[in-house]
């Protein structure tokens, strides 16, 4: 065999190896050359993966030679490759920025756990991601879900380990509603590999019991993703924790969420079953309009600037599940199309409050005021990341509205479209209040003079700022990964 | 240089002075020099398209292609050269301007203004000659972008609250009605090319039509049609060039091209001519000229009463689209370059009188022609021609104008045409006639004219005013090919 071959189980155990690595080396700078390391060949892994799959198709990997249904089978298809490129891409960028953040806001005899943990944290989201098998899906969930907890309560404020507590029950409630939607699968089908349960599932979709295991996973599914009104753990664990983290898991966690439920909702369900005789199409876009705009209407009432955000990764991701529910090609590819923008936008705007936070150590609205002058490149790709954000041309935000008014537009629903672009403005509103303050207040008392933050910063934001303004003009990869993949997803159905 | 070629330089090359001002910040003179020769040159640059484009076989120059089948793309054609040609022409007059009153006035961050400026009129440039709608769209809302700095130069809670206002009105009317609009013409066209004669297939009912219509014409808000009019008289606490070239000419000229572009090339006049919606708009364009005329009379601020004649003037050229006639449309076209001469005189006026008398009212300027004749001189060609009489060029936009509404058959929208020329008079040119026929305190002494630079530019557009009286043939040549 070779190495491309391996690729879809090298790039999860690439970083799930580097952990306890780290462990072992425990040196402070080793163990983030490690992680760097691990990453970046991760990142390189998915490319050649991304590469493979679309000139190809979908690549199948038997574990340990035993072929589905005694094996575990690991399956990358363009979906997958896709969500896989901009989870390996952020976390390769974001560990570059790490180094200084981290040893400003992580105890320093914490911080070779602190990579070793963060790593076993992207190698369950990098496993969830390629994975074909349903339980082990479960099992990588888990893995990145309590290594998440824990870099949370790594936050310097004494509330992070109230927010990682109050993460650690709710994501428990999901795993477990996952977990027992996926045993009343293999109930009925005596299967867990997905293709296997798309195969088998129709026969036995009249029963109530698979009828139950569709509504235990949609509603694990979406606390874990933080579908409005289960959101409730999302602004409180980003906002107190590491910077780092919040800028990873704002990028990355909910993404691979969302990529599961589409996953189950579209293949292993089907279309016609999740979105067509279950009424989840009318749930999702009734959820995802609310999510949009009344996390939106909380964001512009925030007083400190991570929390706002985490507000505005809400309604982001109401826009995301908005186009799951429009249930056609088009509402499919807009979802995921924003799935990978949204990353990008928040990648590079919590990384910039990172640099915020790493010069004058708190990121509350009032503590902006000056640093339009002060912190002139963050400032700008704050601006810039924000432009995004509200969907301005010539940035990645705005092929994303575009994809997704025109999606509604095509069904006739035009007050939804209305409403898309309402949240829009709303983001206007909350992104201006941080310009405004930043570019006209004037600094409370006597501050310090405060600098730019070091280039080894400015470098992961403004890659991750650049590819905002890029894959806004060209939209070759994006959009059409994402349409080729919404058209297999949903097949004829669309 | 090539068709393609030019059209790339001309976008490039206000870009390049941005960052030439940036490079060149520590030297006052050589940034400005940097400015001013670099607007010479990119004049000469449109000059060199306008005169050499066959509009028959015009020119493309694709950016970028952001969505399958939806380009970024530079095409001239008349229209827009109009515009470009004007915008183009009147950047480097402001700079000069904007020399002697940044300078007189010790205005602060001036690099930044000077930078900002330059790559607002890249934007203009985009949108003149905008291929199609997504481009007009993507270059509108980086003008907003780049114009609020300039809005918002004082940096006072005053300049705040109105940059404000500014970016909540054009941004939210843009995102909210002119996006919801493209996207739907792009879903039941599937194209969104300026062509001529209209994109919509036959098929596609009048009150859909209509609908799009009033989200294209409100969500222009840069046309600045009532409701949606707030921002102008905010954004007139940005320093005086800003709102000469800015908010006189490049971005609210914008705004009435982008209506002018989506009438005739998106809808087709015949199209706009049967819409109810067309009418309903005309009506509301006719009420927002009458409505501004009497707030502009109100106002004792000079700028915010400019503003509000400016307000009213926009309101003759979204008219003039509405009524859905070739001349309705000529006349639109020719006065976006009539009352850009007239009007940003009449700016540079107040301008050169806030710097040399520091006045900002008119009631305080009682007098002051004896001690600022030129300005005062320039001032009353510039209202003159704004008014619309002879030998000035605002006479022949009017005169279309009111053609196009005899054409239409709309009596009651001549009526307000002559009506408004009527209220220009009371609220423009009572200023020079306090000026040079009552005596007042304005009359001291030590009040001397305006800055050597800023002298010049005002001559350059009073001229201006007059040669577009008796050379008026490009202008019409070009705007009459848009209908032909």
């Amino acid at each position: 065999m070779t190495l491309v071959e391996h690729l879809p189980v090298l790039v999860v155990i690439l970083p799930l190896m580097a952990a306890p690595l780290c462990v072992v080396v425990d040196h402070r700078r080793a163990a983030w050359l490690i992680a760097l390391a691990a990453a970046w060949l991760s990142l390189a892994g998915s490319i050649a993966l991304l590469q493979q799959v679309h000139a190809n198709g979908a690549l199948d990997y038997q574990l340990g030679g035993w072929p589905p249904p005694w094996g575990i089978e690991y399956r990358v298809d363009l979906l997958g490759a896709y969500v896989l490129l901009i989870v390996c891409a952020i976390a390769a960028l974001v560990l570059w920025f790490a180094r200084l953040s981290v040893e400003r806001e992580i105890a320093a005899n914490r911080i070779v756990h602190f990579y070793a943990i963060f790593l076993l944290a992207f190698a369950g989201m990098v496993g969830m991601i390629a994975t074909g098998d349903a339980f082990n899906l479960f099992v990588f969930l888990e893995i990145s879900a309590l290594s998440s907890y824990a870099l949370i309560s790594m936050g310097r404020d004494r509330r992070a380990l109230n927010a990682a507590f109050q993460y650690l029950v709710m994501g428990t409630l999901g795993a477990t509603f996952i977990l027992i939607g996926i045993g009343f699968l293999y109930m009925m089908t005596g299967t867990l590999n997905m293709l296997d349960l798309a195969a088998r599932l129709p026969a036995v979709s009249d029963t109530r019991t698979v009828r139950a295991g569709f509504a235990f996973l949609t509603v694990g599914i979406g606390l874990k993703l933080a579908l409005f009104p289960l959101h409730l753990w999302l602004p409180n664990a980003y906002a107190y924790a590491p910077s780092t983290v919040t800028a990873f898991l704002s990028a990355t966690a909910t993404k691979v969420a969302v990529y599961v439920l589409l996953r189950f909702l579209l293949e292993v369900f089907g279309a016609d079953f999740s979105l067509g005789r279950m009424p989840l199409d009318t749930f999702l876009l009734v959820l995802g309009l609310l999510g949009t705009l009344l996390a939106s209407l909380v964001a512009i009432y925030q007083t400190d600037v991570k929390r706002m955000l985490a507000y505005s990764s809400v309604a982001q991701i109401g826009y995301m599940v908005l186009g799951i529910g429009l249930a056609s090609t088009l509402g499919v590819t807009a979802a995921m199309l924003h799935l990978f923008n949204h990353a990008l936008m928040k990648g590079a705007l919590f990384l910039a409050l990172g640099a915020v936070a790493y010069r004058i150590g708190s990121v509350t609205l009032r503590d902006f005021a000056g640093l339009g002058q002060r912190m002139p490149w963050t400032m700008s790709a704050i601006v810039i990341g924000g432009l995004s954000l509200i969907g301005v041309p010539p940035t990645v935000g705005f092929v994303s509205k575009w994809y997704l008014v025109q999606a509604t537009l095509e069904q006739g629903l035009w007050p939804i479209a209305v409403l898309i672009l309402i949240g829009s403005l709303l983001a206007l509103i909350y992104i201006w209040k941080l310009v405004e303050t930043a570019y006209f207040g004037r600094p409370a008392g006597d501050v310090a003079v405060v600098g730019e933050a070091p280039w080894s910063m400015q470098v992961s934001i403004w890659l991750l700022v650049g590819a905002n303004l890029y894959f806004g003009i060209d939209t070759d990869l994006t959009v059409g990964v994402a349409r080729d993949a919404a058209g297999s997803l949903l097949g004829g159905t669309g | 240089m090539s068709g393609p070629d030019l059209l790339g330089a001309i976008l490039s090359l206000p870009v390049l002075i941005a960052m030439g001002v940036v490079i060149a910040r520590r030297r006052p003179n050589l940034r400005e020099s940097i400015t001013v020769a670099g607007g010479v040159l990119l004049f000469g640059l449109v000059a060199m398209l306008a005169h050499s484009v066959e509009l028959a076989f015009p020119p493309r120059l694709v950016l970028a292609e952001p969505l399958p089948g939806l380009q970024l793309a530079l095409q001239p054609e008349p229209l827009g050269l109009l515009f470009a040609l004007v915008a183009g022409f009147l950047w480097p007059v402001t700079s000069i301007y904007a020399i002697g009153y940044m300078r007189a006035h010790d205005e602060q961050n001036q690099t930044r203004f000077y930078a900002a400026f330059a790559v607002s009129i890249a934007a203009a440039l985009g949108i003149a000659l905008a291929a199609n709608m997504l481009t007009l769209f993507v270059f509108y809302e980086v003008l907003t972008i780049a114009t609020y700095p300039l809005v918002t130069h004082a940096g006072t809670d005053e300049a705040r609250r109105a940059g404000r206002i500014y970016l909540g009105l054009l941004m939210g009317t843009s995102i909210g009605m002119l996006l919801l609009a493209m996207v739907w013409t792009w879903q039941l066209a599937g194209t969104l090319e300026f062509s001529r004669g209209g994109v919509f297939p036959d098929t596609i009912g009048g009150p859909v039509l209509g609908v799009l219509l009033v989200l294209y014409v409100l969500g222009t808000g840069k046309a600045a049609l009532m409701p949606f009019h707030r921002w102008l008289p905010a954004a007139m606490v940005a320093p005086t060039p800003v709102s000469a070239l800015l908010h006189a000419v490049a971005v609210v000229k914008a705004g009435v091209f982008t209506i002018l572009k989506v009438t005739v090339y998106l809808f087709g006049l015949d199209t706009i001519a049967e819409l109810a919606a067309a009418d309903w708009l005309a009506a509301l364009a006719g009420l927002t000229i009458v409505l501004a005329s009497l707030v502009a009379m109100t106002r004792d601020n000079l700028k915010a009463r400019l503003a509000y004649s400016t307000i009213s003037q926009l309101g003759y050229i979204v008219l003039g689209a509405m009524l859905g006639v070739a001349a309705g449309a000529v006349g639109g076209g020719m006065h976006i370059a009539m009352h850009a001469f007239g009007k940003i005189t009449l700016f540079f006026c107040a301008g050169a009188i806030l710097v040399a008398a520091h006045k900002t009212r008119v009631s305080e300027l009682d007098g002051l022609g004896r001690r600022m004749p030129l300005t005062m001189l320039a001032f009353t060609v510039g209202a003159l021609s704004i008014v619309g009489l002879p030998p000035f060029g605002g006479t022949w936009s009017k005169w279309v104008l009111v053609q196009g509404t005899l054409d239409a058959g709309a009596w009651a929208l001549t009526a307000v045409l002559l009506v408004s020329s009527l209220l220009n008079i009371v609220y423009l040119l009572a200023i020079p006639v306090r000026g040079f026929f009552v005596a007042g305190p304005a009359a001291a002494a030590e009040i001397r004219e305006a800055p050597l630079p800023s002298l010049i530019a005002i001559a350059v557009t009073t001229t201006g005013c007059v040669v577009l009286f008796f050379w008026t043939e490009p202008l019409y040549r070009l705007t009459q090919a848009m209908v032909r």
